[in-house]
Protein backbone atom coordinates (compact mmCIF):
# COMPACT_ATOMS: atom_id res chain seq x y z
CA UNK A 1 0.00 0.00 0.00
CA UNK A 2 1.49 3.43 -1.07
CA UNK A 3 -0.86 5.49 0.90
CA UNK A 4 0.58 6.30 4.42
CA UNK A 5 -1.50 6.64 6.93
CA UNK A 6 -1.21 10.43 7.77
CA UNK A 7 -2.47 10.86 4.43
CA UNK A 8 -5.57 9.07 4.36
CA UNK A 9 -6.23 10.51 7.63
CA UNK A 10 -5.94 14.14 6.07
CA UNK A 11 -7.72 12.68 2.91
CA UNK A 12 -10.55 11.53 5.12
CA UNK A 13 -10.70 14.51 7.22
CA UNK A 14 -10.82 17.72 4.55
CA UNK A 15 -9.37 16.85 1.10
CA UNK A 16 -12.19 13.91 0.48
CA UNK A 17 -14.24 14.95 3.56
CA UNK A 18 -17.22 12.63 3.90
CA UNK A 19 -20.13 15.08 3.84
CA UNK A 20 -19.31 17.98 1.85
CA UNK A 21 -16.88 16.37 -1.18
CA UNK A 22 -18.20 12.75 -1.49
CA UNK A 23 -22.08 12.85 -0.05
CA UNK A 24 -22.14 10.99 2.78
CA UNK A 25 -24.48 11.59 5.83
CA UNK A 26 -26.28 13.97 4.31
CA UNK A 27 -29.49 13.23 6.40
CA UNK A 28 -27.97 14.11 9.73
CA UNK A 29 -26.05 16.63 7.95
CA UNK A 30 -28.85 18.42 7.26
CA UNK A 31 -31.57 17.21 10.34
CA UNK A 32 -28.94 17.92 13.12
CA UNK A 33 -26.86 20.46 12.27
CA UNK A 34 -30.32 23.19 13.98
CA UNK A 35 -27.85 23.41 17.00
CA UNK A 36 -24.70 23.17 17.85
CA UNK A 37 -24.86 21.78 20.90
CA UNK A 38 -26.71 18.61 19.20
CA UNK A 39 -24.43 18.55 16.41
CA UNK A 40 -21.21 18.07 17.98
CA UNK A 41 -22.24 14.91 20.94
CA UNK A 42 -24.03 13.54 17.23
CA UNK A 43 -20.38 14.00 15.09
CA UNK A 44 -18.92 12.15 18.12
CA UNK A 45 -21.22 9.61 18.40
CA UNK A 46 -21.54 9.05 14.46
CA UNK A 47 -17.41 8.86 14.54
CA UNK A 48 -17.81 6.07 17.56
CA UNK A 49 -20.07 3.78 15.64
CA UNK A 50 -17.71 4.27 12.60
CA UNK A 51 -14.64 3.30 14.77
CA UNK A 52 -16.70 0.06 15.86
CA UNK A 53 -18.11 -1.03 12.63
CA UNK A 54 -14.69 -0.27 10.81
CA UNK A 55 -13.20 -2.32 13.39
CA UNK A 56 -15.68 -5.37 12.89
CA UNK A 57 -15.91 -5.08 9.26
CA UNK A 58 -12.00 -5.53 9.07
CA UNK A 59 -12.44 -8.62 10.84
CA UNK A 60 -15.41 -9.73 9.48
CA UNK A 61 -13.99 -9.38 6.09
CA UNK A 62 -11.23 -11.79 6.88
CA UNK A 63 -13.79 -14.37 7.57
CA UNK A 64 -15.79 -13.88 4.64
CA UNK A 65 -13.06 -13.55 2.62
CA UNK A 66 -11.22 -16.88 4.05
CA UNK A 67 -14.78 -18.67 3.89
CA UNK A 68 -16.01 -17.04 0.33
CA UNK A 69 -18.70 -15.69 0.93
CA UNK A 70 -18.25 -12.51 -0.32
CA UNK A 71 -22.21 -12.02 -1.35
CA UNK A 72 -23.15 -12.03 1.63
CA UNK A 73 -20.78 -9.02 2.89
CA UNK A 74 -23.26 -5.70 2.39
CA UNK A 75 -25.95 -8.06 5.15
CA UNK A 76 -23.38 -8.66 7.44
CA UNK A 77 -21.99 -5.18 7.31
CA UNK A 78 -25.59 -3.31 7.70
CA UNK A 79 -25.97 -5.93 10.99
CA UNK A 80 -22.79 -4.97 12.68
CA UNK A 81 -23.74 -1.37 12.18
CA UNK A 82 -26.98 -1.73 13.38
CA UNK A 83 -26.13 -3.69 16.27
CA UNK A 84 -23.21 -0.57 16.99
CA UNK A 85 -25.80 1.91 16.58
CA UNK A 86 -28.01 -0.02 19.49
CA UNK A 87 -24.70 0.04 21.96
CA UNK A 88 -24.11 3.61 21.67
CA UNK A 89 -27.96 4.13 22.47
CA UNK A 90 -28.06 1.86 25.26
CA UNK A 91 -24.82 3.81 26.70
CA UNK A 92 -26.60 7.43 25.68
CA UNK A 93 -29.82 6.52 27.49
CA UNK A 94 -28.17 5.65 30.63
CA UNK A 95 -25.23 8.08 31.28
CA UNK A 96 -27.03 11.12 29.53
CA UNK A 97 -30.58 11.32 29.17
CA UNK A 98 -30.96 14.70 28.13
CA UNK A 99 -28.27 14.52 25.30
CA UNK A 100 -30.52 10.95 24.25
CA UNK A 101 -33.32 12.77 24.06
CA UNK A 102 -32.27 15.89 22.06
CA UNK A 103 -30.71 13.35 19.48
CA UNK A 104 -34.25 11.84 19.26
CA UNK A 105 -34.95 9.86 15.81
CA UNK A 106 -31.55 10.73 14.50
CA UNK A 107 -29.84 8.14 16.61
CA UNK A 108 -31.11 5.60 16.00
CA UNK A 109 -30.57 7.03 12.25
CA UNK A 110 -27.39 6.19 12.20
CA UNK A 111 -27.73 2.90 10.78
CA UNK A 112 -28.81 4.13 7.83
CA UNK A 113 -26.13 7.22 7.85
CA UNK A 114 -24.55 6.14 4.29
CA UNK A 115 -20.98 7.47 5.92
CA UNK A 116 -20.56 4.71 8.17
CA UNK A 117 -21.37 2.01 5.77
CA UNK A 118 -19.13 3.97 3.65
CA UNK A 119 -16.06 3.66 5.55
CA UNK A 120 -16.53 -0.10 5.96
CA UNK A 121 -16.99 -0.44 2.28
CA UNK A 122 -14.31 1.92 1.19
CA UNK A 123 -12.26 0.43 3.29
CA UNK A 124 -12.71 -3.14 1.80
CA UNK A 125 -12.76 -2.08 -1.74
CA UNK A 126 -9.36 -0.19 -1.06
CA UNK A 127 -7.86 -3.12 0.71
CA UNK A 128 -6.89 -0.78 3.53
CA UNK A 129 -4.87 -2.22 6.34
CA UNK A 130 -6.11 -2.75 9.88
CA UNK A 131 -4.19 0.47 10.64
CA UNK A 132 -5.28 2.62 7.77
CA UNK A 133 -8.85 1.28 8.01
CA UNK A 134 -8.50 2.78 11.75
CA UNK A 135 -7.12 5.42 10.68
CA UNK A 136 -9.81 6.22 7.81
CA UNK A 137 -12.33 5.51 10.11
CA UNK A 138 -11.34 7.95 13.15
CA UNK A 139 -10.12 10.42 9.74
CA UNK A 140 -13.80 10.31 7.98
CA UNK A 141 -15.66 10.46 11.64
CA UNK A 142 -13.25 13.51 12.00
CA UNK A 143 -14.73 15.14 9.31
CA UNK A 144 -18.17 14.59 9.62
CA UNK A 145 -18.13 16.37 13.04
CA UNK A 146 -16.25 19.05 11.49
CA UNK A 147 -18.92 19.57 8.96
CA UNK A 148 -21.64 18.96 10.88
CA UNK A 149 -19.91 21.56 13.43
CA UNK A 150 -19.30 24.03 10.94
CA UNK A 151 -22.69 23.99 9.51
CA UNK A 152 -24.51 24.33 12.73
CA UNK A 153 -22.30 27.31 13.67
CA UNK A 154 -23.55 29.11 10.62
CA UNK A 155 -27.06 28.10 11.10
CA UNK A 156 -26.94 28.97 14.20
CA UNK A 157 -25.75 32.96 13.34
CA UNK A 158 -28.43 32.45 10.52
CA UNK A 159 -31.48 32.48 13.19
CA UNK A 160 -31.06 36.28 13.42
CA UNK A 161 -30.33 37.90 10.09
CA UNK A 162 -33.18 38.27 7.52
CA UNK A 163 -33.64 35.63 5.48
CA UNK A 164 -36.51 36.11 2.44
CA UNK A 165 -38.96 33.46 3.61
CA UNK A 166 -39.05 31.39 0.32
CA UNK A 167 -35.60 30.19 1.02
CA UNK A 168 -36.16 29.47 4.62
CA UNK A 169 -35.84 25.68 5.30
CA UNK A 170 -33.61 23.11 3.05
CA UNK A 171 -32.98 25.45 0.68
CA UNK A 172 -30.89 27.56 2.05
CA UNK A 173 -29.20 25.05 3.94
CA UNK A 174 -28.24 23.51 0.56
CA UNK A 175 -27.12 26.46 -0.38
CA UNK A 176 -24.96 26.92 2.63
CA UNK A 177 -23.74 23.39 1.90
CA UNK A 178 -22.45 24.68 -1.34
CA UNK A 179 -20.38 27.59 -0.24
CA UNK A 180 -18.93 25.27 2.55
CA UNK A 181 -18.37 22.43 -0.15
CA UNK A 182 -16.63 25.27 -2.53
CA UNK A 183 -14.36 25.96 0.36
CA UNK A 184 -13.51 22.78 1.23
CA UNK A 185 -12.27 22.22 -2.73
CA UNK A 186 -9.43 24.44 -1.73
CA UNK A 187 -8.07 21.20 0.47
CA UNK A 188 -7.95 19.22 -2.84
CA UNK A 189 -4.50 17.51 -3.48
CA UNK A 190 -3.47 18.16 0.20
CA UNK A 191 -3.35 14.72 0.92
CA UNK A 192 -0.84 14.03 -1.91
CA UNK B 1 -62.82 3.38 -11.12
CA UNK B 2 -64.38 1.77 -7.35
CA UNK B 3 -62.90 3.12 -3.92
CA UNK B 4 -60.22 0.50 -3.55
CA UNK B 5 -58.91 1.04 -7.08
CA UNK B 6 -58.99 5.58 -6.33
CA UNK B 7 -56.86 4.77 -3.20
CA UNK B 8 -54.00 2.77 -5.06
CA UNK B 9 -54.09 5.30 -8.00
CA UNK B 10 -54.19 7.92 -5.02
CA UNK B 11 -51.05 6.39 -3.32
CA UNK B 12 -49.24 5.31 -6.46
CA UNK B 13 -49.33 9.17 -7.62
CA UNK B 14 -48.48 10.15 -4.19
CA UNK B 15 -44.80 9.70 -4.50
CA UNK B 16 -44.85 11.40 -8.13
CA UNK B 17 -46.09 14.86 -6.93
CA UNK B 18 -47.25 15.31 -3.08
CA UNK B 19 -44.53 13.42 -1.84
CA UNK B 20 -41.94 13.53 -4.00
CA UNK B 21 -39.46 11.70 -2.02
CA UNK B 22 -36.50 14.15 -3.76
CA UNK B 23 -37.79 17.67 -3.62
CA UNK B 24 -40.66 17.63 -0.90
CA UNK B 25 -39.85 15.43 1.57
CA UNK B 26 -35.48 16.04 1.14
CA UNK B 27 -34.76 12.01 1.88
CA UNK B 28 -31.95 9.76 0.15
CA UNK B 29 -30.30 13.20 -0.70
CA UNK B 30 -26.90 11.13 -0.35
CA UNK B 31 -26.74 9.37 -3.71
CA UNK B 32 -29.16 11.93 -5.25
CA UNK B 33 -26.49 14.67 -5.14
CA UNK B 34 -23.62 12.17 -5.69
CA UNK B 35 -24.43 10.35 -8.92
CA UNK B 36 -26.65 13.31 -10.47
CA UNK B 37 -23.31 14.30 -12.31
CA UNK B 38 -24.86 13.08 -15.54
CA UNK B 39 -28.39 11.72 -17.04
CA UNK B 40 -27.47 8.47 -17.40
CA UNK B 41 -25.90 7.65 -14.27
CA UNK B 42 -28.85 9.34 -12.46
CA UNK B 43 -31.53 7.87 -14.43
CA UNK B 44 -29.67 4.06 -13.76
CA UNK B 45 -29.80 4.91 -10.39
CA UNK B 46 -32.83 5.88 -10.33
CA UNK B 47 -34.51 2.91 -11.52
CA UNK B 48 -32.20 0.77 -9.81
CA UNK B 49 -33.21 1.98 -6.56
CA UNK B 50 -36.83 1.95 -7.64
CA UNK B 51 -36.08 -2.07 -8.27
CA UNK B 52 -35.05 -2.43 -4.49
CA UNK B 53 -37.67 -0.52 -3.04
CA UNK B 54 -40.29 -2.07 -5.05
CA UNK B 55 -39.25 -5.62 -4.31
CA UNK B 56 -38.63 -4.91 -0.54
CA UNK B 57 -41.91 -3.40 -0.01
CA UNK B 58 -43.28 -5.73 -1.42
CA UNK B 59 -41.49 -9.08 0.98
CA UNK B 60 -42.16 -6.78 3.99
CA UNK B 61 -45.72 -6.07 3.29
CA UNK B 62 -46.16 -9.88 2.08
CA UNK B 63 -44.38 -10.54 6.11
CA UNK B 64 -45.94 -7.97 7.81
CA UNK B 65 -48.06 -10.48 10.29
CA UNK B 66 -44.85 -12.72 10.89
CA UNK B 67 -42.07 -10.30 11.57
CA UNK B 68 -42.35 -9.64 15.40
CA UNK B 69 -42.62 -5.57 16.40
CA UNK B 70 -39.11 -5.41 18.17
CA UNK B 71 -36.78 -6.50 15.62
CA UNK B 72 -38.68 -4.98 12.90
CA UNK B 73 -35.74 -2.47 11.30
CA UNK B 74 -33.38 -5.30 11.44
CA UNK B 75 -35.66 -7.44 9.41
CA UNK B 76 -36.16 -4.90 6.74
CA UNK B 77 -32.53 -4.04 6.85
CA UNK B 78 -31.74 -7.55 5.88
CA UNK B 79 -34.47 -7.71 3.28
CA UNK B 80 -33.28 -4.23 1.63
CA UNK B 81 -29.69 -5.58 1.78
CA UNK B 82 -30.53 -9.03 -0.20
CA UNK B 83 -32.25 -7.22 -3.07
CA UNK B 84 -29.39 -4.63 -3.00
CA UNK B 85 -26.44 -7.33 -2.88
CA UNK B 86 -28.68 -8.65 -6.48
CA UNK B 87 -28.97 -5.44 -7.85
CA UNK B 88 -24.97 -4.70 -7.39
CA UNK B 89 -23.95 -8.07 -8.98
CA UNK B 90 -26.48 -7.55 -11.70
CA UNK B 91 -25.50 -4.08 -12.55
CA UNK B 92 -22.03 -5.38 -12.66
CA UNK B 93 -23.05 -7.96 -15.26
CA UNK B 94 -24.58 -6.03 -16.99
CA UNK B 95 -22.48 -2.81 -17.93
CA UNK B 96 -19.11 -2.78 -15.79
CA UNK B 97 -18.71 1.14 -17.00
CA UNK B 98 -21.66 1.95 -15.16
CA UNK B 99 -20.88 -0.19 -12.67
CA UNK B 100 -17.35 1.52 -11.97
CA UNK B 101 -19.47 5.12 -12.60
CA UNK B 102 -21.88 4.17 -9.67
CA UNK B 103 -19.23 2.91 -7.53
CA UNK B 104 -20.44 2.56 -3.97
CA UNK B 105 -23.40 3.78 -4.20
CA UNK B 106 -25.10 1.20 -5.44
CA UNK B 107 -24.31 -0.87 -2.38
CA UNK B 108 -25.37 1.95 -0.25
CA UNK B 109 -28.71 1.82 -2.12
CA UNK B 110 -29.23 -0.29 1.43
CA UNK B 111 -29.10 2.88 3.35
CA UNK B 112 -31.15 4.93 1.75
CA UNK B 113 -33.94 6.32 4.02
CA UNK B 114 -36.48 6.39 0.98
CA UNK B 115 -36.70 2.95 1.04
CA UNK B 116 -36.69 2.42 4.53
CA UNK B 117 -39.24 4.72 5.55
CA UNK B 118 -41.50 3.37 3.35
CA UNK B 119 -41.18 -0.21 4.48
CA UNK B 120 -41.97 1.46 7.97
CA UNK B 121 -45.02 3.96 7.29
CA UNK B 122 -46.88 1.89 4.43
CA UNK B 123 -45.43 -1.49 3.46
CA UNK B 124 -45.60 -2.86 7.21
CA UNK B 125 -49.50 -1.76 7.44
CA UNK B 126 -50.74 -2.24 3.99
CA UNK B 127 -51.43 -5.53 1.41
CA UNK B 128 -48.69 -6.43 -0.84
CA UNK B 129 -50.74 -4.71 -4.18
CA UNK B 130 -50.91 -1.44 -2.62
CA UNK B 131 -47.37 -1.57 -0.87
CA UNK B 132 -45.82 -2.38 -4.35
CA UNK B 133 -47.53 0.78 -6.15
CA UNK B 134 -47.19 2.97 -3.77
CA UNK B 135 -43.60 1.87 -3.89
CA UNK B 136 -42.68 1.55 -7.45
CA UNK B 137 -45.03 5.73 -7.12
CA UNK B 138 -41.82 6.33 -4.95
CA UNK B 139 -39.37 5.40 -7.08
CA UNK B 140 -40.54 7.01 -9.91
CA UNK B 141 -40.57 10.28 -8.14
CA UNK B 142 -37.15 9.82 -7.05
CA UNK B 143 -36.00 8.96 -10.35
CA UNK B 144 -37.82 11.85 -11.34
CA UNK B 145 -35.87 14.16 -8.90
CA UNK B 146 -32.37 12.32 -10.03
CA UNK B 147 -33.09 13.03 -13.70
CA UNK B 148 -33.75 16.46 -12.95
CA UNK B 149 -30.82 17.08 -11.32
CA UNK B 150 -28.36 14.91 -13.60
CA UNK B 151 -29.63 16.42 -16.58
CA UNK B 152 -29.11 20.03 -15.28
CA UNK B 153 -25.76 19.12 -14.00
CA UNK B 154 -24.77 17.76 -17.21
CA UNK B 155 -26.25 20.16 -19.32
CA UNK B 156 -24.39 23.18 -17.30
CA UNK B 157 -21.14 21.36 -16.78
CA UNK B 158 -20.35 19.42 -19.51
CA UNK B 159 -22.23 20.71 -22.05
CA UNK B 160 -24.08 18.04 -23.33
CA UNK B 161 -26.97 15.54 -22.42
CA UNK B 162 -26.98 11.60 -22.16
CA UNK B 163 -23.62 12.50 -23.95
CA UNK B 164 -24.90 14.44 -27.03
CA UNK B 165 -23.40 18.03 -27.33
CA UNK B 166 -25.41 20.75 -27.42
CA UNK B 167 -23.89 23.88 -27.83
CA UNK B 168 -21.67 25.51 -30.27
CA UNK B 169 -17.49 25.50 -29.74
CA UNK B 170 -18.11 28.72 -28.10
CA UNK B 171 -19.80 27.40 -25.06
CA UNK B 172 -17.54 27.23 -21.69
CA UNK B 173 -18.21 24.60 -19.54
CA UNK B 174 -19.14 25.80 -16.16
CA UNK B 175 -17.13 22.95 -14.00
CA UNK B 176 -18.44 23.68 -10.72
CA UNK B 177 -21.72 21.93 -11.50
CA UNK B 178 -20.31 18.76 -12.02
CA UNK B 179 -17.98 18.85 -8.91
CA UNK B 180 -19.66 18.69 -5.21
CA UNK B 181 -20.92 22.31 -4.60
CA UNK B 182 -22.67 22.06 -7.61
CA UNK B 183 -24.73 19.27 -6.98
CA UNK B 184 -26.28 21.70 -3.61
CA UNK B 185 -26.34 24.37 -5.59
CA UNK B 186 -28.87 22.91 -7.99
CA UNK B 187 -30.46 20.87 -5.74
CA UNK B 188 -31.09 23.89 -3.85
CA UNK B 189 -32.15 25.72 -6.68
CA UNK B 190 -34.51 23.45 -7.16
CA UNK B 191 -36.14 23.34 -3.76
CA UNK B 192 -36.48 27.37 -4.12
CA UNK B 193 -38.50 26.45 -7.32
CA UNK B 194 -41.14 24.45 -6.12
CA UNK B 195 -41.67 26.72 -3.11
CA UNK B 196 -42.23 29.12 -5.44
CA UNK B 197 -44.60 27.41 -7.86
CA UNK B 198 -46.35 26.28 -4.27
CA UNK B 199 -46.60 29.82 -3.10
CA UNK B 200 -48.16 30.75 -6.31
CA UNK B 201 -50.21 28.56 -6.05
CA UNK B 202 -51.72 29.46 -2.73
CA UNK B 203 -51.87 33.06 -3.23
CA UNK B 204 -53.83 32.52 -6.34
CA UNK B 205 -56.20 29.91 -4.09
CA UNK B 206 -56.80 32.06 -1.50
CA UNK B 207 -58.95 34.54 -2.96
CA UNK B 208 -61.44 31.64 -3.80
CA UNK B 209 -61.52 29.48 -0.65
CA UNK B 210 -59.63 28.18 2.70
CA UNK B 211 -59.91 24.64 0.83
CA UNK B 212 -57.50 25.05 -1.47
CA UNK B 213 -54.76 24.75 1.17
CA UNK B 214 -54.57 20.82 1.10
CA UNK B 215 -50.71 19.91 1.91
Amino acid sequence: MSESAFQIFVNALLANNFVLAMFLGLCPFLGVSGKLDTAFPMGVATTFVMLVASLCAYGLNLLLTAFHLEFLRLISYIVIIASSVQLVEMVLKKYSPGLFRALGIYLPLITTNCAVLGVALFQTARDYSFVQSVVFAVGGGGGFTLALVLMASVRERLTLSNVPDLAQGTALSLMLAGILSLSFMGFAGLGG
Amino acid sequence: MNTAQCKTWDEFTEGIWRQNPVFVMVLGMCPVLAVSVSAVNALSMGLATMFVLVCSCGLVSLLRRMIPKEVRIAVYIVIIATFVTAVDYAIQAISLALYDALGAFIQLIVVNCIILGRAEAHAAKNPPVPAMFNAAGMGIGFTIGLFALGAVREVLGAGTLFGITLFGAGFQPWVIMVLPPGGFFVLGAWLLFFAWLERRKLRRAAPLSEAGQHV
